[in-house]
């Protein structure tokens, strides 16, 4: 798997109304590596992910997956949004399934799917609970399951815990390290958390705002052995440090 | 003043108030006719309108006019919400259709339908047809509209998930907004069927052979106001069967939505 992002700029709007949201991406992402965009609300994030789904289109610039172009949205990349994107009237089983009875796949291979996928996330015993009656967590991890089911080459995720509360975060922070670990998952998050791109990924891109751009790019050597411990290591707390103080000056720059 | 939590749940459970309301007009209307107070030719007893209502029952009349009007009603509506349904998903979902149609419904939905009957006479005559074309246009536009709006607050985040998971064109129609509009579908239906009814009986006033509203203004031609008040009770009772029955309907098939 090859993701190549090359000098994406991306403009909403027309004439007077033209606004530069992000300007010259690049980057590239290859198998099995976790890699994390930061940035305050305002960098363009966002759009970097909905341009590499297919849900948008670059304004200049071109995004190739294994070689060919991304021109529209499709299973090879899942994507896992923020919150409400559960369908509240199938079940956390039907919600799985869902991407692969799309593709049109064979009723016994969906149902080993499901039940295989709904396991690694951890949620068998709620395979019949609708979207309602799960916790934001467990809803996260159903989306997450929904989109691993259709084995994309790469898991997009658009601010997976942002709407969590702080433990809960903690704990799907530490589920979605331990998932990567076991499937070799590739993915891409973005986040406005130093602290859990520094925790996940291996590269770490910071965005800058207004026009979005990357401003500085991190390549996080840490021990991952145990997430718990490294949050309050000396190593880690540094890091992040520095980070947060490069993120507040392109903020302050702004005053 | 209600003591007893036994008694107090009894009092607040909906259905018994709702029980309570309506035998507090009974007993009202009751005490009102039977005290001598009123006249009786303008406000007969519940015991003559019994007595009226039965009389027609048994001559086969009341069922007969129930038929006819239940049939009027049913025929515009299902026309009605048929068309609405795939032309109210159009313009939510396709932004040319609705510019297209939104102001000329906004404007049509105005009018109202009785002004119609007129035209419809002209145009049909006093057959089934101009019945149930008024029956139409008076429900088509709201139906439509309300769909509309159903669609248009599908969230993104439903229809891009579908779309990165593969979906592309009629699924996500089928399975991402169909049902999440459901159970709104259904509400608009309940609630325009409620304008469904009152259309019939304002059709059937002005030109009819048999129906409710029909037996209604020749009761007025004879000043039978205990048969007037059979016609207004049997219609209230059928729009709330109906009424229900949409209101189970959505109970059961879109259960996740309550």
């Amino acid at each position: 798997m090859h993701l190549q992002v090359s000098n994406v700029s991306k403009s909403f709007g027309e004439g007077r109304d033209r606004k530069l949201v992000l300007e010259d991406i690049s980057f590239e992402l290859v198998s099995g590596q976790f890699m994390a965009l930061v940035g305050s609300s305002g960098s363009g994030k966002s759009t970097v992910m909905r341009l590499i789904a297919g849900l948008e289109r670059p304004s200049e610039g071109t995004i190739h997956l294994d070689g060919e172009q991304v021109r529209r949205p499709g299973s090879d990349r899942g994507m896992v949004f923020q919150k409400y994107s559960l369908y509240p009237w199938l079940t956390a089983a039907q919600n799985v399934a869902f991407g692969l009875s799309l593709q049109g796949r064979g009723k016994a291979e969906i149902r080993e799917r499901t039940a295989y996928f709904l396991d690694v996330v951890g949620l068998a015993d709620a395979a019949r609970l609708l979207p309602r009656e799960l916790s934001g967590g467990m809803q996260q991890r159903v989306a997450i399951a929904r989109a691993l089911a259709t084995e994309p080459k790469v898991l997009l995720l658009d601010e997976p815990f942002g709407a969590l509360d702080l433990q809960i975060r903690e704990s799907m922070q530490e589920f979605l390290h331990d998932l990567w670990k076991t499937t070799g998952l590739t993915a891409l998050l973005i986040t406005h958390d130093i602290e859990e791109a520094l925790l996940l990924a291996g590269t770490v891109h910071i965005m800058a705002p207004r026009p979005g751009r990357i401003v500085h790019t991190v390549a996080v050597q840490l021990d991952r052995s145990d997430l718990r411990h490294l949050r309050v290591s000396q190593p880690f707390l540094e890091l992040r440090e520095e980070l947060a103080g490069r993120l507040r000056s392109l903020d302050g720059s702004l005053l | 003043m209600v003591r007893s939590p036994a008694l107090r749940r009894f009092f607040h459970h909906p259905w018994v108030l709702g029980v309570l309301g309506i035998l507090t007009v009974f007993v009202v209307w009751f005490l009102a006719t039977s005290s001598g107070m009123v006249d009786k030719l303008f406000l007969p007893g519940p015991g003559a309108v019994w007595q009226a209502g039965s009389d027609q029952f048994q001559q086969g009349i009341l069922v007969k006019d129930a038929i006819a009007s239940i049939q009027r009603v049913f025929l515009g509506f299902v026309i009605s919400a048929g068309l609405a349904l795939p032309i109210g998903i159009a313009m939510g979902t396709n932004r040319t259709i609705c510019h297209l149609l939104e102001p000329l419904m906004g404007l049509i939905r105005y009018m109202p339908a009785p002004a119609f009957i007129p035209l419809l006479i002209i145009y049909f005559g006093l057959e089934e047809l101009p019945k149930v074309m008024l029956i139409f246009i008076g429900t088509f536009f709201f139906n439509t509209l309300m769909i509309m709006d159903a669609v248009k607050f599908v969230p993104s985040e439903l229809v891009e998930t579908a779309l990165t998971l593969g979906g592309r064109g009629v699924p996500i129609l089928t399975r991402v907004v169909a049902p999440f509009i459901a159970p709104q579908v259904l509400d608009t239906y309940r609630i325009n069927m409620a304008s469904a009814w009152n259309l019939v009986i304002v059709a059937e006033l002005v030109a009819a052979n048999e129906g409710l509203g029909k037996r209604i203004s020749l009761a007025q031609r004879f000043l039978r106001t205990d048969e007037i008040f059979v016609g207004l009770i049997v219609i209230g009772l059928i729009g709330l069967i109906i009424d229900l029955g949409f209101r189970f309907l959505m109970r059961r098939a879109c259960s996740w939505a309550n």
